[in-house]
């Protein structure tokens, strides 16, 4: 299935992780788990992830979650994971007479687990979906029948879809799908289950672990933003420079029609929030020529935010591009046909992801998503104008080459903001960015939606959130603070956070003003802020002080509410918008 | 394969499994004689041998063999 054996996890797991930040991990599940347990921690080991796991007993589902005092609620998980198995299903479908409402009975009983969870404890819940297997009762008209337990099973995975976008920290891990991949034979051992109570044989573990992990790493913010690709024989077949535009393959005849699909499924992770870039040793005329001329390209010049073609290293340019963009380069895939180019961008790139593309372009695709890359903990309608943001921003940065002064540059951006406190419209985004952000990110706090919404309705917090345009876009939602109320003079900024897209705008002067405002206006008397050190957000580390905050060491500032001097800020306040809070 | 071919193999096996080189497996080896083999790690070596010599134990095997020779017998059936 994939390389990594259960045995070499199960080895894994002697290794010494003492200093890596624990991630608590709780398991309960109506079969035994105890080498689903091991997997995932030796998972974690791979990953540089510390799992803590808590493994409750054979099926103790329901006493854990029933008793307020219970292990799992003692040992305060960050991740709680049920896995209800297919198998003990099948065994409660057979002992129910009302066959055709089995599913919305069990949606039931889980749906109470989760709101159990939720009224005791603060954890993101990671739920297997259950493997969409039959017992062949009714052959193939089980399809046409509610009273099958395959009609049954499908339902019931469909509500759970549909309820985990209610319980917003409900998070579903498709274990039917890793089955529809590798097949019955391959995931689910007979006798292991009869003799043993396991359903997964000891051969899909690793996979299941691994699908696990990408969760844990998206909600803990780990996620990949970018996709750099090559050109020739990755985004067509062929070689521009010497086949011309008629000589290359692409469209829906022959080798093309793989180019053609690999493409299709770029401009999906495009919409869905991935930024495209190339990267190709080509001349940039002859590079742009398929975009702009052949008719059966699905990729065009302006799904891409940036496209560098030159004879330069490809490791060089993909640094260029990275920080025109402005992102970390762990959050980078790059694509090429190439093992040398692979190779070469690899070794002088350490962070980057470069997955190792099968020869036969026939398996790009497969094998991609085999890679399960793109794994994310949220998603909102504006990702899919991402591109335009950065292809907005690249525009900004010509402008302002013809600027002689900086401040003329920002005041002819003609910049307007809006400040609210979180509301229910920008939910998704506001815990998306919480995610999202590790350099411009002063104490790294992450929240799901459903934390965000909970905090929105706290009184102990004020909660803002800025958006920003000019003449060239809309930036959209780009920072998130949230202050706390310590005591009856004092708020603590116990987080901000930005996007470093909209980085030396006077955007912090705008917020840091915004937020000594709020501050007055609530009459509190000081605003404390806190720097925590990550291996990412070193750019941040003396903004309070930069912001006319007083240093009192230990990472912490202070600024007085009353004698505080407005920073310098070419940002107005959007009309009409500020009446409104 | 021989006899003896399996066992060295087998061995292998069990020194990956309970990730110790020191142990010597013979025909009278049972679980008793290996701190770690407990009903958990039995799964696993089952498992390990199943995808190494390629065939799968039945039930009662998994549940019957007294020790490491009841196993090289079904194995020496099976391939």
């Amino acid at each position: 299935m994939g390389e990594i054996t259960f045995t070499k996890l199960k080895k894994n797991c002697k290794k010494d992780m003492s200093g890596v930040k624990e991630c608590r991990l709780a398991i309960m599940g109506d079969c035994a788990t105890q080498h689903l347990a091991t997997a995932i921690r030796g998972y974690g080991v791979e990953e540089g992830i510390h799992f803590e796991v808590f493994d409750a007993d054979y099926n103790q589902i329901d006493a854990q979650l029933l008793d307020p005092e219970s292990e799992f609620y003692q040992f305060e998980a960050q991740f709680a994971l049920i896995y209800m198995c297919s198998e003990k299903l099948y065994h409660s479908f057979c002992e129910t007479e009302q066959k055709a409402g089995f599913a919305d009975m069990v949606y039931q009983k889980i749906r109470t687990y989760w709101d159990l969870i939720n009224t005791h404890v603060h954890v993101n819940i990671i739920q297997f979906t259950f493997v969409e297997t039959d017992d062949r009762v009714f052959g193939n008209y089980a399809s046409k029948t509610q009273a099958s337990f395959l009609y049954q099973v499908k339902k019931l995975n469909f509500l759970l879809m549909n309820g985990s976008q209610e319980v917003k920290n409900v998070f579903l891990m498709d274990l039917n799908y890793i089955e529809a991949q590798y097949g019955r034979a391959a995931v689910y051992d007979d006798k292991l289950y009869y003799i043993a109570k396991m359903p997964l044989s000891t051969a899909v573990l690793p996979e299941v672990a691994r699908q696990v992990t990408d969760i844990v790493k998206a909600i803990s913010g780990r996620i990949k933003k970018c996709v750099i690709t090559d050109l020739d024989n990755t985004l067509w077949g062929g070689v521009i420079g010497d086949d011309g535009l008629e000589g290359i393959q692409i469209g829906e005849l022959g080798l093309g029609h793989a180019f053609e699909e690999f493409q299709m499924w770029l401009k999906e992770l495009k919409s869905r929030g991935i930024i495209l870039a190339v990267c190709s040793k080509n001349n940039e005329d002859t590079a742009k020529e398929p975009f702009l001329k052949h008719p059966e390209m699905v990729l065009h010049l302006d799904d891409f935010s940036m496209f560098v073609a030159n004879w330069e290293d490809k490791a060089s340019n993909i640094r260029y591009i990275q920080e025109t963009i402005n992102i970390g380069m762990d959050s980078i895939v790059f694509l090429d046909d190439n093992p040398f180019e692979r190779n070469q961008v690899r070794s002088m790139i350490p962070d980057i992801t470069v997955p190792e593309l099968p020869e036969d372009p026939a398996m790009y695709l497969s094998y991609l998503k085999r890679l399960n890359l793109f794994e994310t903990a949220s998603y909102s309608e504006s990702d899919k104008d991402r591109t335009k943001q950065y292809q907005a921003e690249i525009e900004r940065t010509v402008s302002r080459q013809q600027y002689q002064n900086y401040d003329e540059y920002l005041q002819s951006l003609g910049m307007v903001a809006v400040a609210k406190p979180f509301d229910k419209f920008h939910y998704p985004r506001i815990a998306q960015l919480t995610q999202r952000s590790n350099q411009f990110n002063l104490r790294t706090v992450r929240y799901t939606e459903a934390e965000i919404e909970a905090l929105a309705a706290n009184d102990h917090f004020l909660t803002l959130y800025f958006m920003l345009k000019d003449q060239f876009g809309d930036h959209g939602l780009i920072s998130v603070v949230i202050l706390e109320k310590r005591d009856d003079e004092t708020l603590f900024m116990y987080n901000w956070l930005m996007s470093c897209r909209v980085l030396k705008r006077g955007m912090e002067e705008f917020i840091i003003n915004k937020v000594i405002e709020t501050a007055r206006e609530n009459g509190y008397r000081k605003v404390i802020g806190e720097y925590i050190r990550t291996p990412k957000n070193a750019m941040v580390r003396d903004i309070y002080a930069k912001l006319g905050f007083k240093e009192l060491g230990d990472g912490l500032f202070e600024a007085d509410v009353d004698t505080f001097v407005q920073n310098k800020t070419f940002i107005k306040i959007e009309e009409g918008k500020e009446e409104q809070q | 394969m021989s006899r003896e071919e399996i066992l060295k193999k087998v061995n292998e096996i069990f020194w990956d499994v309970f990730d110790d080189d020191s142990i010597v497996v013979t025909e009278d080896t049972t679980a008793a004689d290996i701190e770690d083999w407990d009903s958990l790690t039995h799964i696993t070596l089952i498992s390990e041998v199943e995808s190494e010599f390629g065939f799968t134990f039945a039930m009662k095997d998994v549940l019957g063999m007294k020790d490491v020779g009841e196993m090289l017998d079904i194995i020496e059936k099976e391939i």
